[in-house]
């Protein structure tokens, strides 16, 4: 029997796709049986991220209202024979879907995978509740800044208020160059205010951008800061406890001078 | 960054960091989003305080205190309210 996650914000743009590619990629990568789910309608991307636009054939209402079977419309990924996406409707309105149906969705995805990855939308309306509705666990994305934590701190309270407790947070796009000046919240400040367990901190990392531009996860990229970062995301969702990454900078010639005349 | 904050930081006094402003204006914002209470609202309950426990005692309003105070996922009203003058209670106790 397999889990149902679901990967929420609140606020928008802060990384709940590449976290859900990422993460379903790593997860494929390690051996399990991985279904990407979209329920982004009307703003679908997770097949551009995934590489997968041109396969296109049914979408996630097809499946709900009954149009197609859930084995038509998955999309079989280009590198891994166990890993599938389930592309959001571009056409049609957000309440195509409603929370039972997508119930009963999860419970057919459950049978089928060891794990079903759902990329939620932006918001606390029908289609968060949608994402949410048939989910095990619940993952968090913010990043550090006031606006997205805010708005990271309401979803909390909602899934907590939906059966969905204990969400673990991923922490993205951390510059450790502005935490190092005082200028970003860090993994502690973040930690302390929402207080909910930690999954990960991804840093914000250029091959994000290129690797989505060339439609392959970073988390496949050896040589990429993100990419090891969602790697060891993807062993703590295993069970596996993974040390965190250090993000530390060596120290500056300003710190150095600091310390000698003993202010640090 | 101005002159006074740069030298502040060299000094190690982080505390007027834009982090540190950030992560105490966001601990105020929450604690009104947790408790879905504004800070009118609070004004009104403060009045109300004031009108109900005057029935009873004589207190100093200039002095009194209502807030809200967070600790974890938990938010406590919080009320420091100095008494001037007890009234006098004459009935039987039973
Ligand atoms: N760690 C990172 N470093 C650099 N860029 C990043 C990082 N994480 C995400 N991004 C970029 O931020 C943008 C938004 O990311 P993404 O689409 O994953 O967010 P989202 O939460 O799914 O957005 P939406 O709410 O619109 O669905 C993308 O352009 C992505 O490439
Ligand atoms: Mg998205």
């Amino acid at each position: 029997m397999g889990e149902v996650i679901v990967v929420t914000s609140g606020k928008g743009g802060v990384g709940k796709t590449t976290t859900t590619a990422n993460l379903g990629t790593g997860l494929a990568s390690a051996g399990q049986k991985v279904v990407l789910v979209d329920t982004d309608i009307g703003l679908r991307n997770l097949d551009v991220v995934m590489g997968l636009e041109n396969r296109i054939v049914y979408d996630i209402v097809d499946v709900t209202s009954g149009n197609c079977r859930l084995r038509q419309a998955l999309i079989k990924d280009k590198r891994f024979e166990n890993l599938y996406l389930l592309p959001a409707a571009q056409t049609k309105d957000k309440t195509a879907v409603s929370p039972e149906q997508m119930k009963v969705l999860s419970d057919e995805l459950r049978t089928d995978f060891d794990y079903a990855i759902i990329d939620c939308p932006a918001g606390i309306e029908q289609g968060f509740k949608n994402a949410i509705a048939g989910a095990d666990r619940a993952v968090v994305v913010t990043t550090p800044e006031m606006s997205a934590v805010r708005d990271a701190d309401r979803i909390i309270g909602l899934l907590e208020a939906s059966e969905l407790s204990n969400p673990r947070l991923i922490i993205n796009r951390i510059r450790p160059l502005m935490v190092k000046h005082g200028d970003m919240m860090d993994m502690a400040d973040i930690l302390d205010i929402l207080a909910i367990e930690l999954l990960g901190v991804v840093p914000e990392d250029e091959s994000i951008i290129v690797s989505t531009n060339k439609g392959e996860p970073a988390v496949l990229d050896r040589g990429s800061k993100a990419g090891e970062a969602y790697r060891r995301i993807t062993r703590r969702i295993r069970g596996e406890q993974v040390a965190l990454m250090n993000l530390d900078i060596p120290d500056g010639l300003m710190n150095k001078f600091k310390k000698l005349l003993g202010l640090h | 960054m101005s002159l006074l904050e740069f030298i502040n930081r060299m000094l190690g006094k982080e505390n007027t960091s834009s982090k540190n402003i950030a992560k105490e204006r966001l601990r105020l914002v929450l604690v009104h989003d947790r408790a879905s209470i504004s800070p009118q609202m609070l004004n009104k309950l403060k009045e109300d305080l004031i009108r109900v426990i005057s029935n009873y005692m004589d207190i100093d309003e200039s002095c009194m205190e209502v807030n809200l105070s967070q600790d974890d996922r938990e938010v406590a009203l919080v009320a420091s309210i100095p008494i001037t003058r007890m009234k006098r209670d004459y009935s039987v106790r039973s």
